[in-house]
């Protein structure tokens, strides 16, 4: 029973032809059988599962539920009522929410089922999945690799045919990076598209939660489930969703393509650069006009980027104080050494980083300097794109400047990983969605995926463009290349 | 913009975390070297630019983000207290703040 395709599971249940109980116990048994060796979940609960695959096969019947039997993997800083959420945190190693995201109410009741939790950096910060705090994970094209971060866990089940889609969040390139590492498609769509209530909060400006498929049909069908206002979430965009599923089927022919030559500068790996060429040729043929365009400040996006998140993180991270819930340090002095105890020791070195970071900007007299400064680099940031967009539908590049990373090259030199954030973050900054789409290989079978921006809630432009080219260009079948047998 | 030792336990402080002598040099060390690159941004001429702390809808945001103060079902008690480290009776119990 193939895992790969969301869209055809739920053809299967509203056929009667399968059950969202075949489904799930699919899944449970692929889980049982890889994820020792690729560090994929961190929560599953069989009985849980089946107990709600079969409440999904009651509730399916006579109807056409949009994700019906799906099972979906999702990333475990998204709050799941009743099954534990950890961030990949110490700090909430045990924390088991009241409630449910709401992006996870949507899914169920579009019939999908959720598998598990998956593994991430702690609190989504990292491009690795290394800053987890309880395993890690590793890439399938070479286990000896990062699947990318921080929803590394979110691509290596999809990847690896756990599960057909799952979700993850990105703050600044945490779905796009991996997805593109992995050889599966990730969608960040636009800031407020996706509603944030129930996702733990890292950067509230930035964090998006983004689905990850093997197709952009299947994209497609996620986001059309988990898009739309929602009235808890204040930032929750009030604008429609159109009828993803149809913009998928629309032409691509005549459509203007920017290309900006500040995303293939110094530092893209050569076999990156020539596979996204090719890509960027490939667009071509299938009738886009080319342009080169600028975004002038894309130097300054990995410095404004870790001035701002890091600055959200700090006020977001304070909640982690011991008293409510999370981890409480088993001895203290008083109250605020209560505080420092739990959090020094429920917090890994790399959260602990940016909330010093954040909490530097911010700092009475350091302020207009460094926070001040950074909102309105970002305004320059955003208006690159405003311009850019005057011209183009779309721009298209890398979406990180080398391919995965072996597991350990970069976790002691925080500045290098944050560079590797160059291509990614500038989306978040602005708030448009952008799609990262397989693209090719380097020599050593490392997947290489290349990136389509476009205005915001223009999702439709994205996935049009996507599924035009994997049409026209397979995408490759994941089983051809994966070293893992019966994949 | 160089940083003393003395200033990252300051931040340490505000941030309520601690470290150990030997974690603070090397974070010293390892936090200068984020602020020298962070550096960079004071290249960008921003005299004239308004800035930007979100990037959320906020067309008529009285009609979509505001709206009644009424009362709806919430969280019970027991479930609010479920992850508590220390659940008196119905509250959060805490060392002594006073």
């Amino acid at each position: 029973m193939n895992l790969r395709d969301a869209y055809r599971i739920r053809e299967t249940v509203h056929s009667g032809e399968r059950t969202a109980r075949d489904w799930a116990e699919a899944a449970l048994a692929r889980i049982d059988a890889m994820d020792s060796e690729w560090g994929v979940f961190l929560s599953v609960e069989p009985e849980t599962v089946r107990k709600r695959a079969d409440a999904v096969d009651r509730a399916a019947r006579g109807r056409s539920l949009p994700l019906a039997g799906v099972p979906v993997a999702i990333k475990d800083n998204i709050c799941t009522r009743g099954l534990r959420t950890t961030c990949g945190s110490r700090m909430l190693e045990t924390y088991v929410p009241p409630y449910n995201a709401t992006v996870i109410d949507r899914l169920e009741d579009a019939g999908a089922v959720v598998i598990g939790k998956v593994n991430c950096d702690e609190f989504a910060m990292g491009s690795s999945t290394e800053n987890s705090a309880f395993r890690i994970t590793r890439n399938p094209y070479d286990p000896e690799r990062v699947p990318g971060g921080s929803s590394g866990g979110s691509a290596v089940a999809v990847a690896a045919g756990m599960v057909p889609v799952s979700l993850g969040s990105d703050t600044g390139g945490s779905v796009r990076q991996p997805a593109s590492f992995c050889n599966v498609l990730g969608l960040k769509p636009t800031y407020g598209r996706v509603s944030r209530y129930g996702l733990v909060a890292f950067a509230s400006s930035l964090d998006c939660i983004s689905p990850i498929a093997n197709s952009p049909r299947d994209l497609a069908l996620l986001l059309s489930v988990i898009a739309g206002r929602d009235h808890h979430d204040a930032t929750s965009a009030p604008v429609a969703v159109p009828d993803y599923a149809a913009e998928l089927r629309k032409p691509v022919e005549g459509m203007h393509l920017g290309v900006p030559g500040e995303f293939f500068g110094e530092g893209l790996d050569p076999e990156v650069r020539a596979v996204i060429e090719a890509g960027i040729r490939n667009m071509e043929a299938l009738g886009c006009r080319l342009h080169e365009v600028s975004l002038p400040h894309t130097e300054y996006a990995v410095a404004d980027y870790y001035i701002i998140a890091p600055a959200e993180a700090s006020s977001n991270l304070a909640r982690y104080d011991g008293v409510k819930y999370g981890y409480r340090a088993p001895e203290y002095d008083d109250l605020l050494d209560m505080y420092r105890r739990s959090r020094s020791r429920g917090f890994g070195p790399e959260v602990q980083r940016r909330i010093m970071l954040g909490t530097y900007a911010l700092s009475s007299g350091y302020y207009d300097a460094y926070y001040g400064r950074a909102m309105k680099v970002r305004t320059l940031i955003q208006r690159d794109y405003v311009k850019a967009f005057e011209k183009v539908d779309a721009l298209l590049g890398p979406v990180a400047p080398t391919p995965a990373f072996k597991i350990g090259e970069k976790v002691s030199d925080p500045l290098a990983m944050y560079l590797s954030d160059v291509y990614t973050v500038t989306a978040n900054l602005a708030g448009i969605p952008s799609l990262s789409l397989p693209c090719g290989f380097t020599a050593g079978g490392l997947p290489v995926g290349m990136q389509i921006m476009a205005n915001q809630f223009r999702e439709g432009t994205l996935l049009r463009l996507a599924e035009s080219y994997a049409r026209a260009y397979p995408l490759p079948d994941p089983s051809t290349r994966l070293p893992i047998p019966g994949a | 913009m160089a940083i003393s030792r003395s200033e990252v336990l300051k931040i340490a402080d505000l941030a309520k975390l601690e470290f150990g002598e030997a974690e603070l040099d090397a974070f010293t060390v390892q936090f200068q070297h984020l602020l020298d690159y962070i550096e960079k941004l004071t290249e960008v001429d921003v005299a004239a630019i308004e800035p930007t702390s979100h990037v959320a809808v906020t067309e008529d945001f009285e009609k979509h983000i505001f709206h009644e103060d009424e009362v709806r079902p919430s969280l019970p008690v027991e479930e609010s207290l479920g992850n508590a480290p220390d659940p008196g009776e119905g509250h959060f119990r805490v060392p002594k703040v006073l």
